[in-house]
């Protein structure tokens, strides 16, 4: 339409009900991306209550450090998109376009560290299910020794918990580098900017979900 | 009003204007075509399982056979029929109309969402043709299913993708109830049946991401043996119930919740008067779609868990007797001193009443421990869950599709063919499924080919499923003849006026014969609630009488 950079969809009587219909919609996606994710930790809850000494030992075998750091790496972009939010409020779009590009690159970082970590653990025959087979010494640590019943179990819930978060970040990226192809067209303003909100939440969900997964995987 | 000349049908034409739209109306018609033909192809596979019960012996299918064509009725009519139809179809096409809406809050999701829904139905179909066959039952219990073919795969995921084609239509019917409504169209005045899609779509929001993540970590058992759920590898077969039910249960409510919005919806036009209790209807639904998550546990007394779980699940499922019976009582008291107008659709709708009654009843039975030991993986529990959701959900289904059909096609079906095909329904349905009561109570067990064995300590094993058999043939023939007259009447029925029943909803009051392409001239301003029949013959035209 007009400078405000979208049309009214003609089934909506004004931009209000339309931006208000829009962010509970993606509020309640983001209630299905919960219980998706609940499944998996129910999963863990049960078989860590049932093998504690197991979990506790197989997570040894996780790097804190790399877990940490990625902690790191994803608050932080989740700041850079909120502050996105805040400049697209106020019509900044310059600023806009960086703090997407900072988010997009943390969670860059993000996913190669995770393909540094999945990597180690490959190399070392550590897979989820059928091949799992641990093998060699890293850091002091050998391999070998983890392989004891109920260990598979623990690395089947960490590839699985990470693999679908990992997918989230992924598409995540792909909605940044769109938006940011929009910003700079100057597609949003002040009185529209419905995508980057709702891309907003839709990422402060995969730090949430992440804020859990990294203590439960690589610290207890 | 204008005859036809301007609606949706007419707005656009061609094949691409049907596949590319977004007209909640059109969309729904779209889940008509799709949920009709898995229906047929379900109905038929039922016929077959009969068929080969209703002699000792093998009749026509050996036992592998057996296994797959039952395990293909189950999931054909619990994920493509049972659980879109209703929201898919008559939701999608009436709900926006009956709040004052022009469309759905996210039309294009919706259309997706019927993209979604086929792709899963192509994707069960393809494995099953393609792949290999599948025993497991709908349930897809491990180890079952984690050793069966690979086909398994391939209807994994299609429950996964057909769980987001639903998960989409709650989330847009919410959203929409939510913001949508008309100016005037306050929550106490929301039709009853916009209140059920409603506690539908919480459940349906809910409840299907967690089957989604079971498919997922299934479908890992199967394809790397991840070890959660193959008891083999060290993981727990009765987690996988765990995870099963706690959707598969509410999916029930999803199933049924839509039907019950219809029948309050039917009692109300055809009893000519203010639906009875309309709050307490309408709050039940809510309370249904919460107290079903509560509830899964009474699928597993006999899987191992624990004894003090079992109590807790089976005290927690008499609870859902109590909404529901509000309901069940509301519907009565709103026929009485009502003006009771018998037509096809209220046939339907008291049929409902008797029906659903006794599959909610013989529910409360199984959902004692005892009685449960006795009767679990029966005919009884085949009887129990076909009473309520062929009794129940579909039963309301058709009622449903027979009060809309003027509004869905702008033509009148026979009414002399309606009755009569409705007490078809009714002689074969109950003659299919009483005699199963009887045989699960005598300890007839599910999901068998063949009784031969049974025959010398159990006799009356013979005569009853005889007597189930010829039933369903009854029932079948019921179910083709409102095909056929459907068919006629979409081609040679007479022109339906815009409100033939009388009613006092917006679809009928606010609308041509068909709708318009956004359904109205002008946003309608609402001053009455939804069943203010006290007006009727003043504000609304007296009812047809043909």
């Amino acid at each position: 339409m007009s400078s405000t950079g979208t049309t009214l969809k003609h089934y909506f009587v004004n931009h209000e009900q339309q931006f208000d219909a829009a962010k509970l919609g993606m509020w309640l996606f983001l209630v299905t991306e919960i219980l998706l994710f609940s499944g998996m930790f129910v999963a863990y809850a049960v078989y860590r209550s049932w093998h504690p000494e197991v979990f506790t030992y197989a997570s040894e075998l996780l790097d804190w450090r790399l877990g940490a750091l990625n902690t790191v790496v994803l608050l932080a972009s989740s700041f850079t998109v909120a502050l996105s939010i805040h400049f697209v409020q106020k019509g900044e779009n310059d600023k806009v376009v960086v703090l997407l590009l900072l988010t997009l690159a943390c969670a860059a970082i993000f996913m190669v560290v995770k393909y540094i970590e999945y990597e180690g653990k490959f190399s070392h025959g550590v897979f989820p299910g059928a091949g799992f087979e641990p093998h060699g010494i890293v850091d002091g640590k050998d391999y070998s020794k983890y392989d004891i019943p109920f260990a598979p179990q623990f690395f089947s819930i960490y590839f699985v918990m990470t693999g679908i978060h990992g997918i989230h970040v992924l598409v995540g990226m792909g909605l940044f580098g769109w938006l940011i192809t929009r910003v700079a067209r100057g597609h949003f303003s002040p009185q529209w900017y419905t995508p980057v909100e709702l891309t907003g939440l839709y990422w402060h969900l995969v730090d949430i979900i992440w804020i859990f997964l990294f203590p439960l995987l690589y610290l207890i | 009003m204008r005859e036809g000349s301007h609606n949706y049908l007419s707005a656009r034409k061609g094949l691409w204007s049907w596949l590319a739209t977004t007209d909640h109306k059109r969309i729904g018609i779209l889940y008509a075509i799709a949920c009709g033909t898995f229906f047929l192809l379900g109905g038929i596979l039922a016929t077959f399982v009969r068929t080969e019960l209703g002699t000792p012996g093998e009749t026509i299918l050996d036992q592998d056979g057996y296994n797959q064509i039952f395990t293909l009725h189950g999931v054909v009519m619990v994920f493509l029929v049972i659980i879109p139809a209703i929201p898919g179809i008559l939701g999608n096409f009436v709900l926006p109309i009956q709040i004052g809406a022009k469309d759905v809050a996210f039309p294009r999701l919706n259309l997706a969402s019927w993209y979604l829904f086929m792709a899963g139905a192509l994707m069960a179909v393809f494995g099953w043709l393609f792949v290999g066959k599948v025993d497991t039952g709908w349930t897809f219990y491990t180890p079952y299913s984690s050793g069966a073919s690979n086909a398994v795969l391939w209807l994994t995921s299609a429950v996964f993708v057909a769980g987001f084609a639903s998960i989409f239509t709650g989330l847009n019917f919410i959203v929409t109830v939510h913001k949508m409504r008309a100016p005037g169209m306050t929550w106490n005045r929301l039709p009853l049946f916009v209140w059920a899609i409603y506690a539908t779509g919480i459940v349906q929001v809910l409840a299907t991401p967690v089957i989604g993540i079971t498919m997922v970590l299934l479908f890992l058992e199967k394809l790397m043996q991840i070890g959660i759920f193959d008891p083999a590898l060290g993981g727990d077969p009765v987690l996988f119930q765990h995870f099963f039910w706690f959707y598969s249960h509410p999916a029930v409510y999803i199933m049924i919740l839509p039907a019950m919005g219809i029948i309050s919806d039917l009692m109300g036009t055809f009893s000519r008067q203010q639906v009875s209790g309309y709050t307490f209807i309408a709050l039940s639904s809510v309370a249904i779609a919460f107290l079903g998550f509560l509830v899964w546990g009474h699928h597993m007394f006999v899987a191992g868990q624990s004894a003090l779980s079992s109590i807790i699940f089976s005290m927690l499922t008499f609870l859902i007797g109590i909404p529901t019976g509000i309901k069940v009582f509301n519907w009565v008291a709103t026929m009485y001193k009502g003006s009771v107008w018998l037509r096809t659709p209220m046939i339907y709708a008291l049929m409902f009443l008797f029906l659903f009654t006794i599959g909610g009843l013989t529910g409360i039975m199984v959902g004692v421990l005892a009685v449960d030991v006795h009767l679990h993986d029966t005919y009884f529990i085949v009887a129990h869950f076909h009473y309520v959701m062929m009794g129940g959900a579909l039963i309301g289904l058709i009622g449903g599709l027979h009060y809309w059909w003027p509004k869905m096609t702008g033509r009148m079906y026979n009414e002399t063919a309606g009755v009569i095909a409705a007490v078809l329904v009714f002689i074969g349905f109950n003659l299919t499924f009483l005699p199963q009561f009887i045989l699960g109570s005598r300890g007839m067990p599910r999901r068998y080919h063949d009784y031969t064995e049974l025959l010398p300590s159990f006799p009356e094993f013979a005569p009853l499923n005889m007597a189930s058999t010829i039933g369903s043939y009854i029932l079948g023939v019921g179910l083709l003849m409102i095909l056929v007259y459907a068919l006629y009447s979409l081609f040679k029925g007479p022109k339906a006026p815009a409100n033939p029943w009388g009613a006092c909803t917006l679809e009928w009051t606010h609308t041509g014969p068909l709708p318009d392409e956004h359904n109205f001239h002008e946003t309608p301003l609402v001053t009455r609630g939804p069943y203010d029949f006290h007006l009727a013959d003043d504000v609304f035209g007296p009812k047809e009488e043909n």
